[in-house]
């Protein structure tokens, strides 16, 4: 008996067994490990000459299954996993995943902790759309941007490690607070960061925004309209870019958006060049935010105070109090208890709208968790956005939709 | 407040681009004389930060007795499982008559360590402490697997934050056990 080898997958079938393939066409597979692909994407091209006539995003070269993994481990233990979905911007990523299961809980937590992370996620902002920045100058073939931007991320990095004590894997929030107060000092060092920065970011956009190689390659290059960018459901600078002004910092502000003044970059046409203007603004613009975090940093609790099976106690307490050595005992083993319920909670990251979804049925553990990431969304526009471009516009292409392959595959 | 980003056209001189190019030199001639920013590593090393997270050991306090107690909460949240811990008796032990349990081996797997610090968090004895050495090599995978003598070895002794049981002891002495 013949042994049936046909895909279970619809999307892999297409993607892998063209049935009719015209012989006047040509072939091409980009990635999954391509220089100019950011991580494990494929594309799968067919081409007529240098010109794209149909390309298919395959993805899940990096799958690992977190959405499967968080439902075997507790609330707090899988704050390390977030850090590994925009391993670009954990800290954005473990700000999201606490306030995702703090309105599970319907626990508010302090205005310090709340100004710690809003801090955070915009240095993290910045990090993210430097390193977006500089591999999108690498991509046209501008490799003095990537250095440079390198040197300023380098800059945040330290900063992050003194607070977090990692640079990369932050690990920074636990569900109701963080894992530790900011160090002496850290919020001028910030400041300071801040003040050296804007020159050099201005120093670093010059290099690209006037340049006429940079705009031969980028304008009027992978134009999305604005209602291709709603339809198929773009986030972030790449939906910015095109002209729509939604930002959740603005629309539904979580975590004390609302007390901070910031407006919102928005592109007129939706080419290359407007996603890379726009993420040059909103630098600026969470600049602006950190500034004022930093001026009116607010004292008191960094943690949820009313919270006993939920945030950890402190360890002196742990080590001296016979209750609080059970509490910590119960909250390890257990989890942080949650309600039964479910939950849908969307941040702003800077690759776009970070969202998980968390059904309870009470206790410690999710009983299912979906992610929402931007990455797998802006990338669905990639077989509408590819044709009719050279294949060498693509490689513009991809460097302007700024993704990350951890967070697509999860 | 939403706003457009402007783009304006380029001017003539960007066009042509060669007073561009005058101006790029310009910037690669100041770098040039600027100071550098890298360091040559491994001859020059980067500061750690307090607080950094980085391989996992074990320390005994300033008694210079061991201050695990093999209550396997490390192990239990450790993530990525990298943790194994065999509990052992104490009871040939004369300096930890104060304790119950102790580990008899203790192993972190280092190619599985996630660095979190989640161990060094839930520890109720301050026993696990994560410190600043960053690099580890080896040969096999076997070497990288971090028993309990190289443990304490990497660890060393660190001050005593509480002297949770200095404090029990004196407490037992003056009559009150609890």
């Amino acid at each position: 008996m013949a042994t049936d080898f046909s895909y279970p997958d619809a999307a892999a079938k297409a993607a892998n067994l063209p049935k009719e393939f015209d012989p006047e066409k040509m072939s091409l597979s980009m990635g999954p490990s391509h220089p100019s692909t950011h991580g494990v994407l494929r594309i799968q091209f067919e081409l007529d000459g240098e010109i794209v006539t149909k390309a298919d995003p395959v993805v899940g070269y990096l799958h690992r299954g977190d959405e499967k993994i968080a439902e075997n481990m507790t609330y707090n233990q899988f704050v390390p996993y977030t850090d590994r979905l925009d391993y670009l911007a954990p800290l954005a990523n473990n700000m999201a995943y606490a306030i995702a299961v703090e309105r599970l809980a319907g626990l508010e937590v302090p205005a310090r902790c709340q100004a710690i992370r809003v801090l955070t996620a915009e240095m993290a902002r910045v990090s993210a759309h430097l390193m977006g920045l500089g591999a999108f100058g690498i991509d046209v073939g501008a490799w003095t941007v990537f250095m440079y931007c390198f040197e300023e991320r380098e800059k945040l990095y330290k900063l992050f490690e003194e607070l977090t004590g990692a640079r990369f894997t932050t690990s920074y929030s636990r569900i109701g607070g963080l894992t530790r107060d900011v160090p002496e000092g850290w919020t001028q060092r910030v400041d300071a960061f801040c003040d050296q920065f804007l020159p050099i970011l201005d120093e670093i956009l010059g290099l690209l925004s006037r340049n006429k190689i940079f705009l031969d390659r980028t304008v009027d290059v992978g134009v999305i309209s604005k209602a291709d960018a709603i339809a198929y459901g773009l986030t972030g600078p790449n939906l910015r870019g095109s002209g729509v002004p939604n930002d959740l910092r603005k629309d539904r502000p979580y975590s004390g958006y609302e007390q901070y003044e910031f407006d919102v970059p928005v592109g007129s046409k939706g080419d290359c060049y407007d996603r890379y203007l726009c993420r040059g603004e909103e630098m600026k613009q969470s600049i602006r935010i950190i500034r004022q975090v930093v001026k009116n940093f607010p004292g008191g609790a960094w943690h949820a105070q009313d919270a006993r099976r939920i945030f950890a106690p402190p360890k002196d307490k742990v080590l001296t109090s016979m209750e609080e050595l059970i509490n910590n005992f119960m909250l390890v083993t257990e989890g942080p208890q949650m309600p039964a319920g479910e939950v849908y909670f969307e941040a702003e990251n800077p690759k776009g709208v970070l969202g998980f979804y968390i059904v309870s049925k009470g206790g410690g553990v999710p009983y299912r968790m979906k992610i929402r990431s931007p990455s797998f969304c802006n990338l669905s526009i990639l077989p509408k956005l590819c044709v009719g471009n050279l294949v060498s516009d693509v490689v513009s292409i991809l460097g302007s939709l700024d993704f990350v392959m951890g967070e697509c595959d999860r | 407040m939403p706003y457009v980003v402007e783009r304006k056209p380029l001017t003539l001189s960007e066009r042509i681009y060669l007073p561009q190019i005058l101006a790029g030199m310009r910037v690669t001639l100041r770098r040039l004389f600027a100071p550098n920013v890298t360091m040559e590593y491994p001859e020059q090393r980067p500061a750690i930060p307090t607080g950094y997270r980085g391989v996992p050991t074990l320390v005994k306090d300033p008694h210079g007795r061991e201050k695990c107690v093999s209550c396997q909460l490390c192990e239990f949240v450790c993530p990525p499982k990298a943790i194994r811990i065999t509990p052992g008796s104490v009871e040939d032990q004369p300096d930890r008559t104060h304790v119950e349990k102790g580990p008899q081996a203790f192993d972190i797997d280092m190619l599985r360590c996630i660095y979190c610090g989640l161990c060094q968090e839930v520890c109720p004895e301050e026993a696990i402490f994560l410190q600043n050495q960053y690099t580890l090599s080896g040969y096999t995978r076997a070497e990288l697997v971090n028993d309990k003598a190289k443990l304490y070895e990497l660890g060393g002794t660190l001050p005593d934050q509480h002297f949770k049981w200095d404090k029990k002891k004196a407490a037992a002495e003056h009559g009150n056990t609890h």
